[in-house]
């Protein structure tokens, strides 16, 4: 089942966010930005799920959790500066305060992947909420079989978690690939979608899991491609995304025809969205 | 509170003033129907002098008018503009207060209110209507803690109501007239010409303590035939009907329908649909800051499904075009709030067809998809 992680007694004002102190920022490309933050309490969370950031004055969006599972005591968001409140939280520094709500939603399925080999598909930011399912294996490796990470970005300086993306090519058992979109000539890796690196990857599309976190297209593209390639698509999980008021069920904001993207995802298996993916404007 | 399960009895109109006063004694502030601004509106009332005697309403398609009745009816209309959820869900909230003392910031939720509602005229639609958003609300792991407190503070006196509105369904959606949970006290209001009478049901212990505070009688096997035939004749004059045991798999199988393409032609994603609906709960945030920059706040007010800001994501609106927020509305309304909530987010009460200004009709959007089903293959 996915993995889920909710507060044993959820918080008697849910909509008041707690404030936590950003303990250290990491510009990852022009847009592109991460921090930790450190939570007053420990903070459990699955692979794969968000919580509500709310910079001081200016509002709250939902971000995924990029950091490891392990360590309750800090959070770490990855984040593109795209609105105004991710852009003044791109403007924050190391001691500024950011207010938490969260975790919320269900995340990867990483225990029930045990045994399976395992493909991460993540397009542009989307390899961000793919980061802590990717730690979370590489911590268990021995538990699951061959794993692959797909990684695309729009051009080589676009690319995020760099140092870390050399760290896995390196690693034993860990297969890599990346591709962008468009680069100069002293770009020597692969260029175009990820979809067609599919094919490089060593897997057994019957016994293997595939998480996909991408543009809304790109999951679509990425999911037909496994699909093809024989991996079931009740074995296929995709993180979604909506807009987001409240991350507690209320504000109706993110649904997706049945179903809620705050509680009933952000990660959902593939089977029961596949349908209503078709549909535009759904 | 539960289904009631006594002896009907008998209250004159002053047995009505008695019981408004015994409920205002209890420590409840009693909100009921008023006369204003040309329509009934809810707002507090102290007497029964603040109710409107002897006005209906006259309701169509983008239509609503009052007019006088020929006798002197507290409640003999059917429902207006707003509903109960102006006052447990409200339209614009303060949920905290935060402040900043040079690099530490704390954030003050706001108290929730420990108001005592007592709601008065209370139709079986929107006894449906509150039972539907508690489960939003208060049902699921999340609760929200000012809906929760008004609510299991509040008081309902309830009304079966004595004649169908132009626009009313709750027949077809099994909603309504008849009270028959959910209430502390339900009225039925009987006139024939020589006597103006009510007769009273308690639904809980608080509401059979409050009757027992006030004159009242038996009332007699006549009197409760003439209820129960003042029930019946409104089931019988509904405005609009719409068949509703399959719309789940009815709507959910004809989201291409061509329909939608049409109905976006009328529709001016006003968003009155989503304000009058006793059940649509969807609501925004606004953070705001003083100038110091020191003091924020975050509010909390009702959203319409039917603007654009309300499915933007980077890179632009999910639902950008009329068709697709209106589909959004009704397949949400009518089918997927079954998967959500377990029950229908419509309860028949006819608001959205009434204020629609142009007049756009569920029932008749429904009917329209249902006789062109184009997952049935009658449709190219």
């Amino acid at each position: 089942m996915p993995q889920t992680l909710k507060a044993c007694t959820p918080p008697p004002n849910p909509m008041a966010p707690s404030m936590t102190r950003l303990t250290r920022f990491i510009r990852e490309s022009a847009d592109v930005f991460t921090f930790d933050l450190a939570p007053e309490r420990a903070t459990p969370f699955a692979p794969g799920q968000f919580n509500m950031l709310y910079a001081f004055g200016v509002g709250e969006i939902p971000i995924s959790i990029s950091g490891a599972a392990d360590a309750p005591d800090r959070l770490t968001h990855t984040i593109r500066a795209v609105g105004p409140v991710s852009a003044a939280l791109g403007r924050l520094k190391a001691g500024d305060q950011v207010g938490l709500r969260g975790p919320f939603g269900v995340g990867w399925p990483v225990e029930e992947a045990k045994g399976f080999d395992v493909l991460l598909i993540g397009g542009g930011i989307g390899l961000a909420p793919l980061r802590p399912a990717i730690y979370w294996l590489l911590r268990h490796r021995a538990a699951y079989g061959r794993v692959g990470v797909l990684y695309g970005a729009r051009t080589p300086d676009d690319l995020i978690f760099v140092s870390e993306l050399e760290e896995w090519r390196r690693t034993p058992d860990f297969q890599l690939r990346v591709a962008v979109e468009r680069a100069g000539p002293d770009w020597t890796g692969d260029v175009g979608y990820v979809t067609p690196l599919l094919s490089k990857l060593r897997y057994d599309p019957g016994d293997a899991i595939a998480m996909i976190c991408g543009p809304e297209v790109m999951i679509r593209a990425t999911a037909l491609a496994l699909e093809d390639a024989g991996i079931a698509d009740s074995r296929i999980f995709v993180s979604m995304e909506r807009n987001m008021k409240c991350a507690i069920g209320h504000c109706g904001h993110c649904q997706f025809g049945p179903l809620f993207i705050c509680k009933d995802g952000p990660v959902h298996r593939y089977d029961r969205v596949r349908d209503l993916l078709a549909y535009r404007e759904l | 509170m539960a289904k009631a399960d006594e002896a009907a009895a008998i209250i004159t109109i002053e047995g009505l003033q008695d019981l408004l006063r015994a409920i205002r004694a209890g420590g409840y502030r009693p909100i009921g129907p008023t006369v204003q601004n040309q329509a009934i509106v809810y707002d507090d009332i102290e007497s029964v002098d603040d109710l409107p005697r002897g006005w209906t309403d006259e309701q169509d398609g983008g239509r609503y008018r009052l007019a006088r009745r020929d006798d002197d009816a507290l409640f003999g209309y059917s429902v207006g503009p707003q509903s109960w959820k102006k006052f447990l869900h409200a339209p614009k909230l303060r949920l905290w207060t935060a402040e900043r003392d040079g690099e530490n910031a704390s954030v003050t939720p706001e108290p929730p209110p420990s108001d005592r509602l007592a709601f008065i005229g209370v139709r079986a639609c929107e006894i449906r209507a509150i039972e539907i958003q508690d489960r939003v609300l208060v049902g699921d792991l999340y609760v929200d803690p000012h809906y929760k407190a008004l609510r299991e503070r509040a008081l309902i006196v309830a009304v079966n109501c004595g004649q169908a509105g132009g626009t009313c369904f709750c027949v077809s959606m099994q909603a309504g007239p008849r009270v028959q949970q959910g209430f502390d006290i339900a009225l039925t209001e009987l006139l024939d010409g020589t006597e103006h009478i009510f007769l009273v049901e308690a639904g809980s212990e608080e509401g059979r303590a409050l009757l027992a505070e006030i004159p009242h009688r038996p009332a007699s096997s006549r009197e409760v035939e003439a209820g129960e035939a003042v029930i019946e004749h409104t089931a019988s004059s509904m405005g609009r009907e719409m068949r509703s045991d399959d719309l789940n798999e009815l709507l959910m199988s004809n989201l291409e329908h061509p329909r939608w393409d049409e109905v976006a032609t009328r529709c001016l994603s006003c968003t009155n649909c989503t304000l009058v609906c006793p059940t649509c709960f969807c609501t925004s945030v606004e953070d705001t800051s003083d100038l110091s920059g020191e003091r924020a706040e975050r509010w909390r007010r009702w959203d319409s499904c039917f603007t654009m800001d309300f499915s933007y994501i980077h890179g632009g609106s999910v639902r950008a075009s009329a068709k697709s927020r209106y589909r959004q509305w009704m397949t949400h309304k009518l089918a997927t709030w079954i998967d959500q909530f377990g029950s229908s987010g419509c309860v028949g009460c006819g608001r959205c067809i009434t204020w629609c200004p142009v007049g756009i009709d569920i029932t008749e959007e429904v009917r329209a998809i249902r006789g062109c089903d184009t997952s049935a293959g009658d449709w190219p």
